[in-house]
């Protein structure tokens, strides 16, 4: 029966021993030990929610990238694609002009040559006159100087007219 | 960093070894003053203990293990090797007297007015009876307590100090040891149990566990003091929890208590005698735990080497020896597992002494 029964004795000096370990361990043991535990977690949680952000960071900044690639292509597409519309106007347009300049410049080609022939077929016809009658004026002047030769034309003329 | 934790067990070993070679010499009271009731008395006790000495010659096992089990004023490592402890006594009209339990060595164990009575426990008691004394000698228990609670503070201010010095640097060596079962009883007992303030009852727990299982292990050792398999031991951790459950609980816990909710009232009649030995029964439960658990392996340990000596033959020895080295194997496992268990139902205690209900009435 003495197992069962407690000692006062024994009693004290585990209530003073116990309560003292207690004490001097949770001041100068599990105090630091606990925070420094803690520290350690926050520290380790710490460094993987940044990670975590950092990667999200990384993925947004490559969609944004993607984006942005994504939206300088189509706009260089377009300018390109506005050059050549320009470029194909442009050169239309030259076409179309050229072409009415080249016709406008035959058809004043032509209105001139037909002026100048006009005026050269009456210059022509003006000097043809004239030559005509100084020609005939000579004939007529070098005819009439001579009468012998007139007389001989005379009498070629009225014998190659036949009296019929 | 454990140099000064070596530098104590060098000390240690070497006092130890000292107070060894000091033969256990009783100094000899030569006054023969002719008292004849006290020289009657003498003789009386004198043959008692020549029966008990015959008694021990033919071997008594129940008396070896009540030996070892109980507590003793004086730390005895082999028969006649013994280390004296000192005896503190405190009465009236005496007041504080102290003296080393090496002044009993003598023909009638007494010394200055005090008898030391081995019966089923050693005792002190003042010859004059009319005496009332409280006895609060260093016994073997006590002794062994000290020394437990030394190495718990040496090791975790040790351990401490790593955590100091090595901020932000992975753990090693025998922090990281301690750190395992430190994590272990904040996040898998403590935290479950005791809800969202656990840290401030955790230091309180961490002690309990790691000073149970010292004193659990260091019990297993031979000729070491049973610590956690004396009742007065577990009475006062269960104590201990006791007063910290009820000084923390919440008026939910003791309106619980006294009006379980859901319960018509005729019933309540049985039912709050009820409640209120269960909170009785709790401590109650957690002193017998582990005071039995451990006194009930050392018997059986006990028991184990005392066949050796009551069948005394070669043959049994070593089957008996294996037998008992699982047996100690278990024992340790034991030893985990009380200081475990009286962890957990102390922070299931507190857990639910502070836990915060939320009106859910009808079911309980």
């Amino acid at each position: 029966m003495s197992l069962l029964t407690p000692n006062p004795g024994l009693i004290f000096w585990m209530l003073v021993v116990f309560l003292l370990v207690v004490f001097i361990l949770s001041k100068f043991a599990w105090k630091p030990i606990l925070k420094g535990l803690k520290d350690r977690e926050n520290e380790i949680q710490g460094a993987l929610d940044l990670a975590e952000k950092t990667r999200a960071e990384m993925a947004q900044l490559k969609s944004d990238n993607e984006k942005l690639i994504a939206e300088a292509n189509a706009i260089r597409d377009q300018i390109l694609r506005d050059a050549k519309d320009a470029a194909d106007r442009t050169i239309a347009e030259s076409k179309d002009k050229a072409a009415a300049e080249g016709l406008k410049i035959i058809e004043s080609a032509r209105e001139t040559i037909r002026n100048e022939q006009a005026v050269a077929v009456s210059k022509i016809k003006k000097e043809v006159a004239t030559l005509s009658l100084e020609i005939a004026e000579k004939v007529l002047h070098r005819e009439l100087e001579d009468k012998g030769a007139q007389e001989k034309l005379i009498a070629d003329l009225a014998s190659s007219a036949r009296l019929n | 960093m454990y140099t000064h934790l070596r530098r104590f067990f060098t000390i240690a070993l070497i006092a130890a070894t000292c107070v060894f070679n000091l033969p256990a010499r009783a100094d000899e009271p030569t006054q023969h003053e002719a008292d004849k009731v006290a020289q009657a008395v003498n003789e009386e006790e004198h043959k008692i203990e020549h029966k008990l000495e015959e008694h021990e010659a033919k071997f008594n096992i129940g008396e070896m293990i009540m030996h070892h089990i109980a507590d003793s004023h004086e730390w005895e490592f082999s028969h006649g090797v013994s280390l004296p402890l000192p005896v503190i006594l405190y009465s009236e009209d005496r007041g504080l007297e102290v003296f080393l339990s090496s002044n009993f060595h003598n023909e009638h164990h007494e010394y200055n007015g005090y008898h030391l009575v081995h019966g089923e426990s050693e005792q002190i008691v003042p010859v004059d009876e009319a005496r009332k004394i409280y006895d609060f000698s260093i016994t073997k228990n006590v002794a062994s307590m000290l020394i437990s609670a030394v190495i718990l503070i040496l090791v975790f201010t040790s351990v401490a100090g790593w955590y100091k010095n090595s901020k932000g640097k992975a753990p090693k060596g025998f922090a990281s040891a301690m750190e395992v079962i430190i994590l272990f009883i904040r996040d898998e007992v403590v935290k479950p149990n005791v809800g969202p303030k656990y840290e401030k009852y955790l230091p309180y727990l961490l002690t309990l566990f790691f000073f149970i299982l010292i004193n659990n292990i260091m019990g297993l050792l031979p000729g070491s003091a049973n610590l956690t398999g004396n009742i007065a031991v577990t009475m006062t951790l269960a104590v201990l929890t006791f007063i910290i459950v009820h000084l923390n609980a919440n008026g939910n816990y003791y309106k619980h208590l006294l009006s379980p909710p859901g319960v018509p009232a005729p019933l309540l009649l049985i039912m709050i005698p009820v409640e209120i030995v269960g909170v009785f029964m709790k401590p109650f439960s957690l002193m017998v735990r582990l005071f039995a658990n451990i006194t009930a392996g050392h018997i059986i340990l006990l028991s184990l080497f005392g066949l050796i000596f009551i069948f005394q033959s070669f043959v049994i020895a070593p089957v008996i020896s294996l037998f008992a080295l699982f047996l100690n194997f278990i024992e340790i496992m034991v030893a985990f597992i009380q200081a475990f268990i009286f962890t957990l139902l102390s922070s299931m205690y507190i857990g639910t002494a502070i836990e915060e209900h939320s009106h859910d009435h009808g079911h309980h």
